[in-house]
């Protein structure tokens, strides 16, 4: 199998497709016009709530209403 | 592999919005011959269990002769735009170029690049502005298109798209790091993309 010659930059720079596919939907998002732009982001937004486990148990969760950044 | 999954994908925000996949074969479903025989060979007794193949529609076939229209479905994470539906042609913002996609087009795997989509269909020409994704065209002249975010062109902000554009172009010249610089292209990249999507 031949290596690939031409990698895209942000494949060189060490970013994977999905990372590049996400950076360029965010950006397309926040040059929408208003109503659609609030639509947008209030769609993408993710909370979700963390917890690390140690010894079997969970330590206290922490909740996190990120919108997706990078 | 992939071909499966964007149509399953495709059929099942289809569902979603209970309208059937335009291009189905109504059910003869494939049956594989050859383990029925050697099923019954085995055990005559009992009826043959069904096999995978037999539960999944099967797909449209590649018809001998060029078809008139393609059969387009069009379809974002959140919502499938279009749904087979039957076109004269669509562009498609490869990263190799423009790709006009016409119906007995050669099978293709396409990664598309931040541009402009377009289907023609008679006289009437729709565009949607994507983000990224990919096109699959397969042999029975059905094109998928996947992208994270399309909008139609009229809901870009000019101002917005300038200012992005004006931003990011002064953080390449600063950018240090490789991962820096990578982000800054990028960002260059989709801004002027909107910018000749909105002037062109």
């Amino acid at each position: 199998m031949a290596s690939n010659a031409a990698v895209p930059f942000w494949r060189a720079a060490g970013m994977t497709y999905i990372t590049y596919s996400n950076i360029c939907a965010n950006l397309v998002r926040n040059c929408l016009k208003e109503p659609y732009k609030a639509e947008a982001l209030s769609r993408e937004k993710v909370h979700f709530s963390i917890s690390k486990w140690t010894d079997g148990k969970p330590e206290k969760a922490t909740l996190r209403s990120d919108s997706p950044d990078e | 592999m992939f071909r499966q999954a964007s149509r399953l994908l495709a059929r099942t925000t289809a569902s979603r919005r209970s309208r059937a996949f335009s291009s189905d074969v109504p059910a003869t479903p494939a049956q594989d011959s050859n383990f029925i025989e050697s099923w019954t060979k085995v055990v005559p007794n009992l009826d043959p269990p069904k096999t995978p193949s037999s539960f999944m529609a099967p797909r449209p076939a590649t018809p001998s002769s060029i078809p008139t229209k393609l059969t387009v479905n069009f379809v974002l994470p959140y919502a499938s735009e279009l749904s087979g539906k039957e076109v004269d042609m669509v562009i498609v913002p490869a990263t190799t170029g423009q790709m006009g996609v016409l119906p007995g087009h050669v099978p293709t795997i396409a990664e598309l690049k931040p541009g402009i989509l377009s289907v023609h269909e008679g006289n009437d020409v729709t565009k949607y502005f994507l983000s990224s994704g990919f096109a699959l065209i397969h042999a029975n002249s059905v094109a998928d298109i996947i992208a994270v975010e399309a909008v139609p062109v009229d809901r870009l902000d000019p101002a917005l798209v300038q200012k992005g554009l004006a931003d990011f172009t002064q953080k390449l010249s600063s950018a240090t790091t490789d991962l820096e610089k990578a982000e800054a292209q990028i960002g260059v990249d989709v801004h002027s993309a909107m910018n000749s999507a909105i002037t062109g």
